[in-house]
């Protein structure tokens, strides 16, 4: 279970992207954090395995203060937790199978990874996650030569390879194109249910959100403004998220005010 | 100028002209491009004074000149000649192929430690220093320092070599470094990876084409440099050249400044065929 409580960033900038966000995450559930562009959803999620840092607030995962955690104890908790990325994020020049297998990195000595050392059980496994992921005999292409759909897929493997306690994923398939969305949507969400791990998907698809996650987290501003299932989300809390609580018609109006709106958190909330 | 005239009885301000145009200079304006030309005009006057070529220096000059070319034609290349001169472009060649293999070897680590985004600000600027230190003493300055340290021979010159690839392998890979996709050393981070692993899977992979590369283009490099070091008594065919010169042999002299353009060229040759090949 992963529990954050009042999180906050502030940028070296001065960018506040986090104002104090609480949200928890059981089971294995599938939740996707959607808002506007600028939102703070990729900071909330880069938090949680502190690829950036924090400023306040605590992430509780399991029994374990991520916040708190040393660097070398932070990243024993890393291994815990798989990230999928919306540029995917691979070595580039090395092989499919290099790149899967580097999930298992955090469980491996310097020595035995400078010699690329890999256990024989985590090859094992690679080669049925690659299947799963629709990838058979690519292992051995270079990461390079691949579409961005299969590179999605490879970086689903890379995260899964980890067995990881709750996978982080931001913006999967801003990246692809639709029907491609939709397809590595469709297979990430499903591995994640066959593994039982809980999920956090940013994504810029309301659509998609609707279609393949447990609940939806609206983020505006760097503050959650709707926590609900999907049905719940209807046109009164899509204004909420998307305009800052303005009405659909009042906000086509609008043109030039740039004044900013309060925010209500509404419905479920 | 017509412009000019239509704009006279315009009563609104004219507009910018459309139909002439003036280069933009790096000067602020015409006083201060003629103030910044004639300072340099000074300076070179100035530079001619000081030195004071005087007329009776130069022709002295032109004579020894004539002499010395005289003398040096034809270039020696008895099998003697040819056999002092092989040998002392070997240990030159061989020389520089040990120096470059250390000195890649020391300036990977300095180039991480100089890479902004890979080192934490205080070894960051240790790193700066090594290769600035590196860069701003010449080869020639740093075999005299190795060869007051360690003595005369190809040592001293290898170690002169070592020192001064830092100040160019590590400059030129930690900006490679610097331009890395950060994202692929996110992702290793993210799974766990300590530093060395992020370093080796994260990074090394998007830089290693480059590193080999400038290994090579050092190498190039390091053949002219050890050449020359043997001036100061550090080894190689700069030895047999000074001997040369000492014992007024001008003819071996020229066979040896040949024999090192030959050798020189193929090298840069070589390393920009395979530079090449590598891209
Ligand atoms: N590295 C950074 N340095 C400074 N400010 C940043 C940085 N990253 C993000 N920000 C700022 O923090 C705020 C939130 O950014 P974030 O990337 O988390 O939003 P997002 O919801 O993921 O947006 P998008 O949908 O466009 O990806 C923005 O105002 C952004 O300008
Ligand atoms: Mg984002």
């Amino acid at each position: 279970m992963l529990t954050i409580t009042d999180l906050r960033k502030v940028y070296p900038t001065g960018d506040e992207a986090l104002k104090g966000v609480s949200m928890r995450v059981s089971g294995d559930e599938v939740v996707s954090v959607i808002g506007p562009s600028g939102a703070g959803k990729s900071t909330l999620i880069s938090c949680i395995n502190r690829l950036t840092e924090p400023t306040d607030g605590s992430i509780v995962l399991d029994d374990t203060k991520i916040t708190s955690l040393s660097k070398r104890d932070l990243r024993r908790s890393r291994r815990e937790m798989g990230m999928i990325f919306q540029e995917f994020n691979l070595i580039e020049r090395l092989t499919v199978m290099e790149n899967v297998l580097s999930g298992r990195l955090g469980y491996m000595s310097n020595w035995k990874a400078f010699r690329r050392k890999f256990d024989a059980e985590d090859i094992s496994k690679a080669y049925e996650i690659l299947d799963r992921v629709g990838l058979e005999d690519v292992e051995d292409k270079r990461v390079d030569e691949l579409s961005g759909g299969q590179r999605q897929r490879v970086g689903i493997a890379r995260a899964v390879l980890q067995r990881p306690k709750i996978l982080l994923v931001d913006e999967p398939t801003s990246s692809l194109d639709p029907e491609t969305s939709a397809a590595v949507m469709e297979l990430l969400t499903e591995i994640a249910r066959e593994e039982e791990i809980p999920v956090v998907i940013n994504i810029h698809e309301v659509d998609l959100a609707l279609e393949h996650t447990d609940r939806v987290v609206g983020l505006t501003d760097g503050r959650i403004v709707f926590d609900g299932p999907p049905g719940e989300l209807d046109d009164g809390a899509r204004d909420t998220i998307y305009r800052g609580g303005e009405p659909r018609a009042k906000a086509g109006e609008r043109t030039t005010s740039t004044e900013s709106v309060e925010i209500e958190p509404e419905g479920s909330f | 100028m017509s412009r000019a005239d239509s704009s006279g009885s315009d009563p609104l301000p004219a507009e910018e002209s459309s139909d002439s145009w003036i280069r933009p200079t790096v000067f602020y304006n015409k006083q201060t491009k003629y103030i910044v030309y004639g300072a340099l005009l000074l300076f070179v006057l100035w530079s001619a004074w000081e030195l004071r070529p005087s007329p009776a220096r130069v022709l002295s000059g032109a004579e020894a000149a004539q002499g010395l070319l005289a003398t040096m034609f034809p270039p020696d290349f008895t099998p003697e000649a040819r056999r002092r001169i092989w040998d002392g472009m070997i240990e030159s060649v061989a020389m520089s192929i040990v120096a470059t293999i250390l000195g890649v070897a020391i300036s990977v680590p300095i180039a991480v430690m100089a890479a902004e985004n890979l080192a934490p600000r205080p070894v960051y600027y240790v790193g700066r220093a090594i290769v600035s230190i590196s860069r701003s003493l010449h080869e020639l300055v740093l075999a005299i320092v190795a060869v007051v340290t360690v003595g005369l021979g190809p040592l001293a010159g290898v170690i002169a070599l070592v020192f001064a690839t830092p100040g160019f392998y590590a400059k030129l890979l930690a900006e490679e470094l610097e331009d890395i996709d950060n994202g692929q050393a996110d992702a290793i981070r993210a799974v766990g990876g300590s530093r060395l692993q992020v370093l080796v899977y994260g990074v090394a992979p998007q830089v290693v084409p480059r590193m080999v590369g400038l290994a090579i283009y050092r190498w190039d490099i390091n053949i002219r440099a050890s050449t020359i070091v043997g001036i100061v008594g550090a080894g190689g065919i700069g030895v047999t050249l000074l001997n040369s010169f000492d014992r007024y042999e001008y003819d071996f002299t020229l066979a040896i400044v040949l024999s090192i353009i030959a050798v020189v060229l193929a090298g840069e040759l070589a390393s920009a065929i395979i530079r090449r090949r590598l891209q």
